[in-house]
């Protein structure tokens, strides 16, 4: 399982493909997306890389998190997730990944934030039908209705549908097509809509349904510029971090 | 400029790099050279007709062609970019009062015709005084 990626949802557009087709797109941006810290079996007893992106402020950065920012090496990040991997997916810390991680054509899944809608009846959060205009009905035409049955079972089952709070939740697209990339910008075109407002962050993912491509870059898409060595020396340090981890409290100190 | 507004600029110069798009509005009867894939072999078809409405801009901009076929009355809508129209000729220009020419759905024969636009933007005072003389 390789890593994922995370992105900021910039909005929709639309391109034509070479037959003249309109594809709805989405545009996510990539901006410094750098390998923060890795978790190990022998450390944590799992394997993920946590992954940082975005420029934050240093000075707008508490001190716990720029002493973890400092000891990966790295710019204060914005947004900060983990993505779990395999063993041979580990990543080197303070490597940069490119947009080039997702291939054109691939699937991806892609995770975000849904936009809040607050406390909402029925209708609109379950699709409920409401009750007729008239025919009698007074007060209640937007209400529930029935929430259940008579005195056995004499209580409502969990899970029944009810006004409550609606979106502002995390929500996975499964399955969206990668159209292109565009690596000296660092976009992700995305076939359809992912979750979530605009400027929002999204985690992207290969598709679960789908194998994944086989011209995708494999640990993962990185920055040349950030790693000269060939990506297959970059496994070999990966497995070297935990021995690092302790040496790293002087630069702790520094700060 | 935000990031979505950059990359509609983008492609909206490399789609009009090599395309034929004369300034037309609605009310003006236009020919859309549509390309036709057949198979293997590609083609190109004719459709001719009234713009009877321009909506969007830029990347979004589309436009719908109404003309009369076989007594029955046909509407294409058109992506102004998209790369299956290879030209579009401006036929004649026609004066109307709106935007959006519903009205000359409900209509037929002599009541939906458009008069011809002589003067007014888009019209060099060449043309038209040419046409004046005629």
């Amino acid at each position: 399982m390789r890593t994922g990626m995370i992105a900021q949802k910039e909005g929709m557009t639309r391109i034509f493909d070479e037959d003249g087709h309109q594809i709805p797109v989405t545009i996510l941006k990539v901006v410094g997306c750098q390998v923060v810290s890795v978790r190990t079996d022998e450390t944590d007893g799992y394997t993920a890389v946590q992954l940082g992106v975005g420029v934050r402020k240093a000075n707008r950065t508490n001190k716990a998190q720029r002493g973890h920012f400092a000891k990966a090496k790295v710019a204060p990040k914005q947004k900060v997730a983990e993505f779990r991997v395999t063993q041979d997916n580990l990543l080197e810390v303070g490597a940069e990944l490119s947009v080039k991680h997702f291939v054109s054509g691939q699937y991806v899944d892609v995770i975000g934030t849904t936009k809040g809608k607050g406390f909402q009846g029925g209708i609109k959060r379950h699709n409920f039908g409401g009750m007729r205009a008239t025919h009698g009905v007074s007060v209640s035409h937007r209400a529930l209705g029935a929430t259940g049955q008579c005195q056995d079972p004499g209580r409502v089952f969990k899970g029944k549908k009810m006004a409550g709070q609606m979106g502002n939740v995390r929500q996975t697209t499964q399955s969206l097509k990668i159209v292109g990339v565009d690596e000296a910008e660092g976009l992700i075109l995305i076939k359809g809509a992912v979750p979530g407002a605009n400027k929002g962050w999204v985690l992207i993912q290969d598709a679960e349904k789908y194998d994944v491509a086989k011209d995708a870059p494999f640990p993962a898409g990185l920055k040349i510029a950030n790693t000269p060595d060939e990506t297959p020396a970059v496994v070999e340090d990966a497995v070297e971090i935990p021995a690092d981890a302790p040496t790293d409290t002087p630069a702790e100190n520094k700060e | 400029m935000n990031v979505v507004e950059k990359f509609e600029a983008q492609q909206e110069a490399l789609l009009l790099e090599n395309a034929k798009i004369p300034a037309f509005d609605s009310g003006d009867t236009i020919k859309v050279n549509v390309k036709i894939k057949e198979g293997t072999r590609e083609r190109v078809q004719a459709y001719e007709g009234v713009c009877i409405r321009r909506t969007g801009t830029g990347m979004q901009a589309n436009f719908t062609v109404r003309k009369i076929s076989f007594g029955e009355g046909v509407e294409r809508t058109f992506a102004v970019l998209s790369p299956r129209i290879e030209s579009i000729e401006l036929i004649r220009r026609g004066s109307v009062r709106r935007a959006k020419l519903y009205y000359l759905r409900d209509r037929q024969g002599k009541s939906a015709r458009i008069a011809e636009r002589t003067t007014g933007h888009g019209i060099t005072k060449k043309e038209s005084s040419k046409k004046a003389k005629k």
